[in-house]
């Protein structure tokens, strides 16, 4: 039969398998469900409790610099953007290992993505929110942001300028966010149907509102996987293009070391590994404290340590090509840029940036290294830093400096700048670990479809009917009573 | 008018995609079939026939592009014209990254409420039809008993090689 033989190609046993500890399809259900039936943990508490308090320090940190200016930060006339536009481009370059796990490596049919797309995606949501705060804090003004849209208003109508990176980054931003958001709620539909037929009580109200009726009808399925696949498709171009944009912020302004055709992959490439260190940084951590081991295996881990390579090697490259070009350009702004990044008074966040994002991570071409799960979680925390000061040193060093040297000037962030900062740390923790109490952290539905894939067993790795009577009793399976039925 | 239903159900994925393609096979108008997650090839098998979102979503990409990209000249060059730098009112290639965002959320956030649209999706609404366990762990294929010659028993025997769990009949009240 067709489908034996389409089976054996996906199904061999002799891939490695996804999932391990031969699980049926209860006990993903189960296993996935489990953190959010039981009574959140002293450690869950106690965690929320330090991202709230961290999150509040931003809160204060933010009132107080709308209330007194923008003079509560360290900028100057000559260093107009530092620091929030740093965290700014930090943030959305992690969001986008959300988007390439749900929809770059579905279009590439990378099976694996299932165990981790769900909360990568929300990794993403979260990113977004907090890389959108900060254009908005930067504005200065943030009660009239609400300008950077096209509105119909009093004022003739005057119109945004269309023509400026800075408006195309707000559609790009906006549009990125809205997209992701679709997406993961998309995929969670059948995950919070899974939770409304197990709950009860209120639970099963809310999470009966949330999954807008689902019933896993072939029918519905078949579209749904037809969406997935549509939104997949325009995700994978539009996340490609949101760094893009964000790159030509600084690609089209004439500040040397920033006008360079190079700027857009260097972004991209550069956004996907830090957002995969995110990832990383972020699974490690909970597939221990959930017990999800199972789900996210070595492999698992060892794929994105992959991808953290050969991403990794893209910035490398474009670290040095930036350099080359910039010597062999004979264009002396250029020249005086790149050798004041290496060796002037920033010197030392180049070279943290060089050797976190250019050296550490080279450790994992070593086996031993990327299956190690202590060793790849600090080697993604280092990728973090490094990457955090990419953007300070592409963003401060050059603006530093500039053509006319009477304009030159220093910049040193104040605590103001800092706890907003941390405070969207704290933010970004909240929100992640709302959703590890209350949304299934592994996309259930998906996970069940790779189940048997690599099994040895017959049945590709599930009880047969006759084991399973055996094992439940077939009076274990509840009846339905005869009920009446609406199908429409 | 009402019908009355078979429910089969299954344990795995493989059993039930070879039950549904027997039962088709043999003739048994089939209902729907019900599974825990997308079961690979059960298109073929029920002979579902292929959505046409996909037209959809190219055409609200096409309406998204077309009308950003026609907003952005119109506010540019005509409504409130205004010079930036000496560049041309009809600066086309500049309008390029704001129309392609465009294009993604109308073809993006249009095809997911048309999905809901055509699955009838709405906050709060209760599954119009919901069978034991199957977002869970059990499969089931929905049969109708069109006519007198239907023998439960039967299909029983049919589905017997596929591991067949249990069975049970239901009367649909239908509306359509």
């Amino acid at each position: 039969m067709s489908d034996v033989s389409s089976h054996r190609e996906v199904y061999s046993i002799l891939r490695k398998p996804l999932i391990l500890g031969n699980k049926t399809y209860a006990d993903v259900t189960n296993d996935v469900c489990a953190p959010l039936e039981q009574k959140s943990s002293l450690a869950w508490w106690l965690s929320i409790l330090a991202a709230f308090m961290v999150m509040v320090v931003g809160i204060v940190a933010v009132t107080y610099q709308v209330r007194t200016g923008i003079g509560t930060w360290g900028l100057n006339n000559t260093v107009g953007w530092a620091f929030d536009i740093t965290n700014f481009v930090f943030w959305i370059g992690i969001g986008h290992a959300g988007t390439l796990i749900s929809a770059i490596l579905f279009l590439f049919r990378q099976k694996w993505r299932t165990s981790v797309n769900r909360s990568a995606e929300a990794m993403t949501i979260f990113a977004v929110i907090c890389a959108g705060i900060f254009p908005i804090i930067h504005m200065g003004r943030p009660w009239l942001g609400f300008w950077v849209i096209p509105y119909p208003n009093e004022r003739g109508p005057l119109w945004v300028n269309f023509r400026s990176p800075l408006v195309w980054d707000m559609f790009a931003i906006s549009t990125y966010f809205t997209i992701s958001l679709v997406f993961w709620f998309v995929g969670l539909i059948p995950d919070l149907a899974t939770i409304r037929d197990r709950a009860t009580g209120l639970k099963k109200k809310i999470f009966g509102w949330l999954s807008l009726g689902w019933d896993g009808s072939n029918k519905t399925w078949s579209r749904y996987e037809k969406v997935y696949l549509l939104l997949a498709g325009l995700a994978t171009p539009l996340v490609v293009s949101v760094h893009t944009i964000v790159s030509w912020d600084f690609a089209t302004s004439v500040i040397p070391g920033w006008h360079t055709t190079i700027l857009p992959p260097y972004f991209v490439a550069g956004a996907v590994f830090s957002g995969f260190a995110m990832v990383l940084t972020l699974m490690l951590i909970v597939r221990k404290v959930l017990h999800f081991e199972d789900y996210i295996t070595i492999h698992h881990v060892e794929n994105m340590c992959k991808i953290i390579i050969a991403t990794g090697g893209i910035v490398a490259l474009a670290y040095i090509t930036e350099f080359f070009i910039a010597m062999y350009s004979g264009n002396d702004y250029e020249r005086f840029t790149f050798i004041n990044r290496a060796f002037g008074p920033y010197a030392w966040a180049y070279w943290i940036m060089v050797s976190c994002n250019i050296g550490f991570p080279q450790l994992l071409w070593f086996k031993k290294i990327r299956t190690n799960v202590v060793s790849v979680f600090i080697i993604a925390i280092i990728i973090n830093i490094g990457m955090w000061f990419e953007r300070f040193v592409i963003v401060t060093t050059s603006l530093t400096r500039d053509y006319l040297p009477a304009s030159w000037a220093s910049y040193t962030p104040t605590s103001i700048e800092i706890a907003t900062f941390a405070g969207s740390f704290g933010l970004f923790l909240t929100l992640f670990l709302l959703f590890a109490r209350f949304l299934p952290m592994i996309a259930i539905g998906e996970v069940k479809g790779v189940l048997s894939y690599g099994t040895q067993s017959p049945t590709n790795g599930q009880k047969t009917a006759d084991v399973f009577l055996k094992e439940k009793g077939s009076a274990q399976i509840p009846n339905l009573k005869p009920q009446t039925l609406e199908v429409q | 008018m009402s019908r009355r239903l078979l429910i089969n159900y299954f344990a795995h994925e493989r059993d039930i995609l070879s039950a549904t393609r027997t039962a088709r096979e043999q003739g048994y108008e089939i209902v729907d079939v019900y599974t825990p997650y997308a079961v690979h090839g059960m298109d073929e098998a029920v002979g579902q026939k292929p959505t046409r979102l996909p037209w959809i979503c190219f055409l609200l990409g096409l309406c998204g592009a077309a009308a950003k990209l026609w907003y952005q000249i119109w506010t540019s060059a005509t409504s409130w014209p205004v010079n930036v730098g000496g560049k041309p009112l009809r600066s086309v290639p500049a309008f390029v990254p704001v129309t392609f965002e465009m294009m993604v959320l109308f073809a993006g956030v249009g095809t997911v409420l048309t999905f809901f649209f055509l699955s009838r999706f709405r906050p709060g609404k209760k599954p119009s039809v919901l069978y034991d366990k199957t977002t869970n762990d059990t499969f089931a294929l929905v049969l109708v008993q069109n006519n007198a010659a239907f023998d439960v028993s039967n299909v029983k025997t049919m589905f017997a090689p596929y591991h067949l769990v249990r069975t049970e009949e239901q009367i649909e009240k239908g509306n359509r």
